[in-house]
């Protein structure tokens, strides 16, 4: 008989992951065109978040093998043996069932399929193939974080549009960086777990040109919404500014000499992403609502 | 007739056995209140419709 606790069932949800999901989600919920009921928008999210903690599950399932040998991942509840390996897998399963099934009837099917689509791309996509296979493994399994505020567009709304379109790129191209910095300070890890990262598999000079190349590319994307009239020169202004912080700490990244083993840089640039992230939804967030109530209040 | 062989759970068995008890039936609890709840809000009827 099992001794895991209900706190265990919960850390397989990956609650840190979650909460990343269920903001970004949030966000492209509100932003979308129309006021939904109140009620199915605290469901919807609530569906996603199961849903993105099922594929967490089903993650950690997969890979207990290798999170083992990981010290960041070896306290997990399955390579600790609080949680078996089948029970996670039938977590895994009945909560990705459930999240969609809910997600559907009572929301909308459009995102209850993206929803089924993600939990797919993370769980096989990503975890059983790209994760052990190539370097470009966060590359294209960043998609799978990068849905959720298309999620919430498409239960608000019924659609998907160029909006939340750019909204996944942001996440998506925000993915890269922030992974490979951890990558980069984490080298060891990975390569006792025969993971094939960047800095495992192209070396550590080639991952921070990449990262750098990739902080490019998402200074300007970020900017996006600003520029195409979704939000007020505001957002604009805020997005610039973070980017341009990105790039810096990109900048610092790539200055980085082999030798350097504290790795200050790549552990600056890895905190500044996760800041990065939270604060241009947050301004995308308080722009769109602070437009709404100028509107209603007749300014 | 030999007699079935009965498991005996630790004091730490039970206790995350009542644990994991309460959280099921708080989540199914949830559940139906949810799928409740929403029914109404969908239907619009009442004080909940859209």
């Amino acid at each position: 008989m099992s001794e895991a606790t209900a706190g265990d069932y919960l850390a397989l949800l990956k609650p840190r992951v979650m909460s990343l999901v269920v903001f970004t989600a949030f966000v492209g919920l509100i932003a979308a065109p129309g006021v939904p009921n109140p009620l199915l928008a605290v469901i919807a999210i609530l569906a996603i978040a199961i849903g993105a903690g099922a594929s967490g599950a089903l993650n950690m399932w997969y890979d207990a093998d290798i999170d083992a040998i990981m010290t960041r991942t070896a306290t997990r509840p399955v390579p600790s043996g609080r949680v078996s390996a089948g029970e996670a897998l039938s977590f895994g399963l009945i909560l990705s069932v459930l999240s969609v099934m809910t997600l559907g009837v009572l929301v909308n099917w459009l995102s209850a399929s993206l929803l089924a689509f993600t939990i797919f791309f993370y769980a096989v996509i990503y975890t059983m193939w790209l994760k052990r296979w190539t370097p470009q493994n966060i590359v294209i399994g960043g998609a799978a974080g990068a849905i959720p505020p298309v999620i919430g567009w498409a239960a608000a709304t019924g659609t998907v549009s160029l909006e939340s379109v750019i909204l996944f790129l942001i996440i998506f191209l925000w993915t890269p960086p922030h992974f490979w910095a951890l990558a980069l300070f984490k080298a060891g890890d990975y390569e006792r777990a025969g993971i094939p990262m960047m800095p495992n598999v192209a070396g550590e000079a080639s991952t921070r040109k990449q990262i750098f190349v990739y902080a490019l590319l998402l200074a300007p994307v970020g900017v996006l919404p600003g520029l195409f009239g979704y939000t007020t020169a505001g957002y604009g202004v805020a997005a610039l500014l973070l980017g341009l912080g990105f790039v810096w700490y990109s900048w610092k990244v790539l200055l980085m000499r082999d030798e350097d083993r504290a790795m200050k840089p790549a552990k600056a640039l890895f905190g500044y992403s996760l800041l990065y992230l939270f604060a241009i939804f947050a301004a995308y967030l308080a722009d769109n609502v602070i437009g709404r109530a100028l509107v209603l209040g007749g300014v | 007739m030999e007699k079935p062989e009965l498991v005996t759970l630790t004091e730490r068995q039970k206790k995350a056995r009542r644990n994991r008890s309460i959280a099921i039936g708080l989540a199914l609890a949830a559940l139906v209140i949810i799928f409740y709840v929403a029914t109404l809000a969908k239907s619009g009827s009442g004080f909940i419709g859209q």
